[in-house]
């Protein structure tokens, strides 16, 4: 079970968690035209890296804050994690 | 004097305390302290169960969690358990076991013809064989192989024990209490370290029980009880036995399983059988040992071969003796202190040792206890059926090839010690990079991946002062950097004899003309030819070898063959262990009860229960209940002997001529507050939400990004900035999830709040003709007339001195209301609209009813709504507004979406207008076609009418569009029905919505 540090309450256990996908995919703006295939990329498509990946989770049972995680997909390092509206270096 | 291989004296046994036991039906006696295994040896009894296979007879190999044969089913306390090591199960007075894997008997068993036919029993047997004919598989084979097969019988009964779950954090959990164990934890707590020593027997001390040596002028034994009594007092140490450190998972959680009670006849009064540790170590210190790895040699299974280790244990443990004239086969300095110690008590065992000329202290003591030694010696094959009679054996040539003259001594055991093997399951399992040790043949950890150390032998290290030196500075350097504290520990003086160097010789080769069976795995019967076989057809990796002899996947995974058939593998392939490499190492380390692991999430516990604040009065008044997700729901009243068709039925039909209430706190409800609330609707509902007057409420539906329906409900603006949203029971946590990731990471920037309000309010849906004037009672200062609360209206209110909402809003179709009050008053809303009702003929009515109700006026729910069906689908596409953008509306455009003859809802009623149509089934064109049929739709759910007093169904039906009118065929092939049926509006009720304006 994974230890994620949430940037509101600290150290906690994966089970207060849910798991919110990559982090680095941005929503298209409302009432923009854009493409069928941006529309998909958004929707559907996503890279499954081996390796450092940048993904949101929600402190669920507890704070209910969504965060950003950096994570290692193969190894389940913990590099950093970052409040939802953060910006990364 | 019944234990007739029991010592006069010795052992750690507690010779005051006789207890009776049951084996096999026949009553026997041992001493508290025992093991079941210990107990039975001491009794004479080697003959405990039969192999998997070839139901060969099995005895006692071990003398722990190692064990691959004695697997017994247990009956304690009128509960039986399989898959229970004899090795490790503690005697208790009136203890009763089970061989397994026998039938009729252990003695007797007719399995062993498989013994017989073993030449048609080879590595793939059940691939090759059990595929052919198909048929036979459900009805000969499998039913056979069960009867035969098999490690126990599990209860079929509710398990009445308890088990818990404890959740644990630490500075240093340390596996294993034996020398390093013990010298780590002593550092780490002396320096101030959280300590939890965890140790799978029900002694401390490891192998200082069974080691002669000395430490710190005393004996092992005495020195690690002396260690242990001190980290007992000590308040940041936990110290814990009959506990097995299981599993190594990540971000360094462990788990640990604490047998709390097995060792007891009975559990005492609230407390739990076995108690499941998870506990998160900041560093784990793995000293779990290493265990003794067998020779390989013919008929090396039968009952009374066993390890060395195991036979000097259950001496210096037990007082008993596993054979009176022992054969002891080494490769190394091991076995001679089980000879020695034999010696010691009187009994005269000789040696074969595979070494030439080996010299060392412990020869050399046996040597002058006048102990025989034959070097160059081995075993090449055991003889006996039952139990061990003689043994044949040979001189062995300096390359290990060439067998002399098979000479038959006669002995009772063959204690076999062929080096050890580090435990290395726990660093494994965290994910170390372990490496293959030359000096020791065996696999060690290497680059930890967590933060773990390894420590003494599961290290490799086999001298006591380098692990006893090595365990102190770990406990001590890992604590430091905890806890900041440098308290230092004067090192003992250690005592032990060294070692020389093992012999790398680990299988006798047959003799000319002899076909003996040589064991590998001795739980799964895997013999070194079925891995010449599977080598022979072409398996090469040792991970596909493992699959196809199936060797280490037997509930001791490997444990005594893992290394050997490395071994082997390497040999016939030519390359070094290495190469091979292991399998890997997966928890359990040992078989866990599922009871353990699920812990006290059983029944009612697996799930919090909700109820809403009327729950008594529903349960007073006959309300027969339903789970809707975690809430508790009243389905039905029940009145007289009514079942739930009839009173669903009544209930249903008094909303529709007089007046119903139905609790509807269950659903979902989300306060929104804050400058930007109206915009945030605006976007997650398809409809228009930015002109919603305060005061009004507003039905919408919202989308997922990919188009697909999420959710519907109502949301009424309460104040200028204040929202009440309402979700269905199912989504509320989805709901609040999906606007507070909005919300925080997609628009930042929008100012609202959101919080679920679902416990806070009580709601009751007052709906049917008489409802208005109900309302009028409850609340007489309100005008709550058409004009005055009109149709999707809100009012603030007062029912009696408390404070409630009233929102017109209807999910039954009728004219409807839908009345909150704070949660503490629900009992007291409910009461009065029941009792100013009355007039009205006012009753409750259910889930059940309340399905009716909405299907039958083609309302959409869950089981329209079921994460496959858009807007369009469920006829909520008159809700999707062209002028502005929302959630998922750029997928709405796909073209599956928009093709022409896309899946719509619509009624179905069956031609006899009688017949009930079951949900889930299909629609189709011609009930007659060849299967598979063309299924045009789906039944997604079914009521009786009780408008029309027939059944009636709603559908997603492929063109449904232009489908009303059409004749279609409803099957049910799991029901077995099929039935003629007709294609009508969805909205079978009031299709122009007049009622709920009324």
């Amino acid at each position: 079970m994974l230890h994620i540090k949430c940037p509101y309450c600290g150290m906690r256990s994966q089970n207060e968690f849910s798991y919110g996908g990559d982090a680095s995919v941005k929503r298209p703006e409302l009432n923009k035209e854009i493409s069928d295939e941006e529309w998909d990329n958004f929707v559907y498509n996503r890279k499954s890296p081996r390796g450092k990946h940048l993904e949101l989770w929600q402190h669920l049972s507890g704070c209910r804050q969504w965060i950003k995680v950096e994570r290692d997909t193969a190894t389940h390092e913990i590099f950093n994690t970052y409040k939802a509206d953060e910006e990364i270096s | 004097m019944t234990q007739i291989f029991r010592l006069e004296n010795g052992g750690l046994i507690n010779r005051d305390k006789k207890l009776s036991f049951k084996f096999n039906g026949k009553t026997y006696y041992g001493y508290e302290g025992d093991t079941l295994a210990s107990a039975l040896i001491a009794n004479g009894v080697h003959l405990v169960g039969r192999s998997f296979k070839y139901h060969r007879p099995r005895g006692f190999f071990g003398a722990g969690v190692d064990e691959p044969y004695a697997i017994v089913q247990l009956y304690r306390n009128n509960e039986t358990e399989p898959n229970i090591k004899a090795t490790e199960q503690e005697l208790f007075e009136g203890l009763e076991a089970k061989s397994v894997n026998c039938w009729p008997s252990v003695n007797f068993d007719i399995g062993a013809i498989n013994n017989f036919l073993k030449i048609f029993l080879p590595a793939g047997f059940y691939y090759k064989t059990f595929m052919w004919p198909k048929s036979f598989w459900y009805r000969i084979y499998e039913p056979f192989i069960r009867k035969a097969a098999g490690l126990g019988v599990a209860s079929t009964k509710h398990d009445k024990e308890r088990y818990e779950h404890k959740y644990e954090y630490c500075d240093l959990l340390i596996a294993g209490s034996g020398p390093s164990g013990l010298a780590s934890a002593y550092a780490a707590a002396k320096n101030g370290a959280r300590v939890i020593l965890a140790e799978d027997k029900p002694r401390f001390g490891g192998s200082l029980l069974t080691s002669d040596v000395n430490i710190g002028n005393q004996s092992g034994k005495d020195w690690a009880n002396g260690i242990i009594a001190e980290l007992k007092e000590m308040p940041n140490v936990v110290v814990k036995n009959r506990s097995q450190v299981f599993g190594y998972y990540d971000h360094n959680m462990l788990v640990m399983s604490e047998k709390v009670s097995d060792h007891l006849p009975k559990t005492k009064k609230h407390h739990p059988k076995q108690r499941l540790w998870y506990i998160r170590a900041k560093e784990v210190l793995i000293s779990s040992g290493s265990i003794e790895r067998p020779i390989v040699f013919g008929n090396n299974d039968t009952p009374g071969v066993m390890l060395s280790s195991a036979a000097k244990e259950y001496l210096k443990v037990y007082g008993v003796l596993v054979g009176k004239n022992p054969l002891v086969f080494t490769n190394n300095d091991s076995g001679y202190e089980t000879a020695i110690e034999f010696k010691k008590n009187g009994i005269n065992p000789i040696i074969l040792d595979s070494r030439v000329n080996p010299q060392s202290e412990i020869i050399d003591e046996a040597i002058n206890l006048g102990i025989k030694i034959k070097f160059s010696y081995v075993v090449v094959a055991a003889q006996g059926y039952k139990k061990v009679r003689s043994a044949d054996i040979a001189k062995i040539s300096d390359n290990k090839k060439q067998l002399g003259t098979i000479e038959n001594i006669k002995c009772d055991c063959i204690c076999v010690s062929g080096f050890w093997t580090p435990t290395i399951h726990l660093a494994s399992q965290s994910g170390n990079k372990t490496k293959f040790k030359e000096e020791i043949d065996a696999f060690v950890p290497g680059t930890s991946k967590q933060n773990e150390t390894t420590l003494g032998a599961a290290n490799g290290i086999f001298t006591l002062e380098e692990t006893l030196k090595s365990s102190f500075t770990a406990g001590q350097d890992l604590s430091k950097k905890i806890t900041n504290k440098d308290n230092k520990i004067s090192f003992p003086n250690v005592v032990e004899k060294i070692s020389s160097q093992h012999d790398k010789f680990w299988c006798v080769p047959l003799p000319k003309g002899k076909n003996y069976k040589r064991f590998l795995d001795f739980q799964n019967d895997v013999a070194v030819s079925d891995i010449e076989i599977a080598l022979k057809e072409g398996y090469r990796s040792i991970e596909h070898v493992k699959r196809y002899t199936t060797l280490g996947m037997a509930t001791d995974q490997g444990k005594t063959s893992n290394l050997n058939g490395l071994q082997l593998v390497s040999d016939i392939e030519n390359k070094v262990v290495p190469a091979v490499g292991h399998t890997t190492f997966r928890p359990p380390y040992t078989p866990i009860s599922i009871g353990a692991i699920v812990g006290r999430e059983v029944g009612k516990h697996s799930k919090p229960t909700r109820k809403s604040p009327m729950h008594s009065w529903h349960e007073k008044n006959n309300a027969v209940f339903v789970d809707a997700g975690v809430w508790l729901r009243p389905r039905y009243y029940k009145q007289g002997n009514e079942n739930l068709f009839e009173a669903s039925k009544r209930e249903a039909k008094n909303v529709r001529t007089n007046v119903g209430v139905c609790d509807v706190t269950t659903l979902g409800k989300i306060d929104i507050k804050g400058p930007d609330a109206a915009e945030l609707l605006n976007r997650v509902y398809t409809n228009a939400w930015l002109k919603l007057p305060v005061g009004k409420a507003r039905y919408g539906v919202m989308l997922r990004e990919d188009g697909i329906v999420m959710d519907d409900g109502t949301t009424t603006r309460i104040s200028e900035n204040h929202y009440h949203m309402t979700t269905t029971t199912a989504q509320a946590a989805n709901v609040l999830s999906h606007l507070e990731y909005y919300l925080q990471v997609v628009w930042p920037e929008l100012n609202v709040n959101v919080v679920s309000t679902t416990e806070q309010w009580a709601g009751a849906a007052i709906a049917g003709p008489k409802s208005r004037k109900l309302l009028k009672k409850l609340f007489p200062n309100n005008d709550v007339s058409n004009e005055g609360l009109p149709f999707m209206g809100y009012k603030e209110s007062e029912l009696f001195g408390v404070k409630a909402r009233i929102f017109r809003i209807s999910f039954s179709g009728e004219l409807a209301y839908e009345v909150n009050v704070e949660s503490d008053n629900g009992q007291f809303m409910w009461e009065k609209i029941i009792e100013l009702g009355q007039e009205f003929q006012v009753q409750p009515y259910g889930t059940e009813a309340l399905s009716t109700l909405r299907i039958e006026m083609g309302h959409v729910a869950g089981s329209e709504l079921d994460g496959r069906t858009i807007s369009y689908d469920t006829s909520l596409e008159g809700l999707i507004s062209k002028k502005k953008d929302f959630i998922g509306k750029r997928s709405l455009n796909r073209e599956a979406f928009t093709s022409g003859d896309r899946q719509k809802i619509v009624g179905v009623v069956p031609l006899d207008k009688k017949t009930s149509i079951p949900e889930g089934s299909h629609l189709v064109r011609d009930a007659k076609a060849p299967l598979p049929n063309k299924k045009l739709g789906h039944i997604s759910a079914s009521c009786w009418s009780v408008e029309y007093d027939n059944p009636f169904s709603l559908a997603i039906l492929k063109d449904g569009k232009n489908m009303i009118g059409e004749k279609l065929f409803v099957m049910s092939p799991l029901k077995n029905k099929v039935i003629p049926v007709e294609i009508v509006s969805s909205h079978y009720v009031d299709p122009k919505g007049e009622r709920v304006r009324s």
